[in-house]
């Protein structure tokens, strides 16, 4: 019996479960899946539950009920992957033996990381996050009873999950506060490390066009330094300062602290891999599946999909000895809510940046690339459905892994 | 792929004017890519211009500002007083490296 160990029961350990699953025959492999406990939680939606679209239940199902029943899930804190004796030891000292091992535990806010912030006497006050369950939670209560002032939208560094989380969190207030009758009573300010609103140019100016629209300002190049809990602002390291009344900050994003300590992963703990196939560059048996990684692509769901199903492709090779020859293209696929029941949507990969057009289908769409319009804010909404239904057991969906150029604008590129 | 001419020799480089290919830099080149953004090159800067060099010809990528810090041991405040307002992207400029990512 050979021995495959997935790391992580979230959005890839549990697609890469099934589909591994259904991939190897059960005579010859053990497929097993180690995770702290069994909160499942659908993450899109914590962008939604402060603002109350969103209950705190509706985002949590059973680990155990998405992952197949033939496969084992064993409950426990990872303490180390020993990789020179192909084994993980848990916090309790089981010890857990495999011949090939999948890092899936993805990234966390750690607010730790940036002095003030969760150490200043404000956090979960006036010093708020979304990227958790409890952070979410806390800031739907905060946001109800706000009685208005200055609110800051901030990245503390790339990369993050989701690079279009925060700018959806701004749209979204913008919308929430009309509603309440009291936007004239809201400034609301997005701080970035970056140089636009977004990462990619021709996206960063439709972003940044739709952020002006509503009424928001954009501090960009804003490396931070510290927040000053007491004296409500932000400081970067050029000494610039943002205040605020109510801070919305996105803390720094890290892989799992078992990943430094097994000296597996960089200065985020991130797992370096080759970019196309993910498997680590330190150990052939080790591959490093969704967030966990450190591949240029964005964190997000609809990447760790189409990487998963390009990575059981080549799995299916490497265990049979040959090479392995499909490779991943970096695609992602996201959604952005822009508030009012309106969404946009953006399709790229490592080299296409995202680019105005119809999809999935060139000419036809129905829907449209980086525009705003009902439909898309639909197509966010049913994501949850397909997210539950269709991409944890890992059945096929209607679109291509490898990113098409149908229907974009492509004449975008070079007019630059 | 355009090139420029960079201390009176004709180099690759992309659309943003970061050289393209590792050998074509020393650190003359070095020098006159930071007079080009108005820095003045000290011990420091070199400390931090050389790392880069290093730390890239075994990573095989630009280090981000957090790397510098914590694997090449210079802080990041001082980055900001050395190359000020967009350290990674001018350390990598002068380094003749393409600017970090991460930031996708």
């Amino acid at each position: 019996m050979r021995k495959l160990l997935i790391l992580g029961g979230g959005t890839a350990g549990t697609m890469t479960a099934n589909k591994l699953h259904r991939a190897l025959p059960e005579s010859e492999w053990e497929v097993t899946v180690v995770d702290a406990d069994d909160n499942h939680r659908y993450q899109p939606g914590y962008l939604f539950m402060p603002f109350g679209t969103y209950r705190p239940d509706q985002v949590t199902r059973s680990r155990r009920k998405y992952v197949n029943k033939h496969v084992p899930l064993v409950y426990g804190e990872i303490d180390t992957v020993l990789p020179d004796e192909n084994a993980v030891v848990l916090a309790d000292g089981r010890r857990l033996d495999y011949d090939f091992l999948i890092i899936a535990t993805g990234v966390t806010p750690r607010p730790d990381q940036t002095p003030g912030m969760l150490d200043g006497g404000e956090w979960r006050r006036s010093v708020h996050e979304f990227y958790s369950y409890d952070g979410s939670v806390a800031l739907a209560d905060k946001l109800r009873e706000w009685p208005g002032g200055r609110l800051v939208i901030h990245i503390t560094e790339m990369p993050i999950k989701c690079p279009v989380a925060p700018l959806e969190f701004a749209f979204l207030a913008d919308a929430y506060f009309k509603d309440k009758g009291m936007r004239d009573k809201v400034e609301i300010t997005y701080v970035t490390p970056l140089d636009a609103a977004f990462t990619k140019p021709i996206a960063a100016e439709a972003f940044g066009n739709t952020l002006e629209e509503k009424g928001i300002t954009v501090v960009p190049d804003f490396m931070i330094e510290s927040v000053d809990a007491e004296g409500r602002r932000i400081v970067a390291y050029d000494e610039t300062e943002v205040p605020f009344d109510l801070l919305v900050t996105i803390p720094l994003n890290m892989g799992a602290d078992y990943v430094g300590r097994s000296g597996l992963g960089n200065d985020l703990n991130l797992v370096p891999v080759d970019k196309f196939t993910q498997q680590a560059k330190a150990h052939d048996n080790i591959f490093a599946l969704g967030d966990a990684n450190d591949i240029p692509a964005s964190k997000a769901g609809s990447v760790a999909h189409f990487e998963v199903d390009v990575f059981v492709e080549n799995f299916v090779q490497l265990i049979a000895g040959e090479a392995m020859t499909h490779k991943f293209d970096g695609h992602a696929n996201c959604f952005i809510e822009t508030g009012d029941g309106k969404a946009m949507l953006i399709d790229f990969n490592y080299d296409t940046e995202p680019l105005p057009g119809k999809f999935p289908y060139g000419g036809l769409g129905p829907m449209g690339l980086l525009k705003e319009s009902h439909l898309n804010h639909l197509g966010k909404l049913a994501f949850k459905w397909v997210y539950w239904n269709m991409l944890m057991p890992g059945r096929p969906l209607p679109l291509s892994t490898a990113m098409s150029l149908s229907g974009k604008q492509t004449e975008l590129i070079d007019a630059k | 792929m355009p090139t420029t001419t960079i201390n009176g020799r004709d180099v690759a480089v992309d659309d943003e004017g970061f050289m393209t290919v590792y050998d074509e830099w020393d650190d003359s080149m070095g020098a006159a890519l930071a007079t080009a953004i108005g820095i003045e090159m000290t011990d420091e800067h070199w400390k931090a211009i050389h790392f880069l060099r290093e730390d890239f010809k075994a990573q095989g990528e630009t280090p981000t500002i957090r790397r510098v810090s914590t694997a090449g041991g210079i802080d990041t405040k001082q980055l900001f007083v050395l190359f000020p307002k967009k350290p990674a992207k001018k350390m990598a400029y002068i380094a003749g490296l393409p600017k970090p990512h991460g930031c996708v």
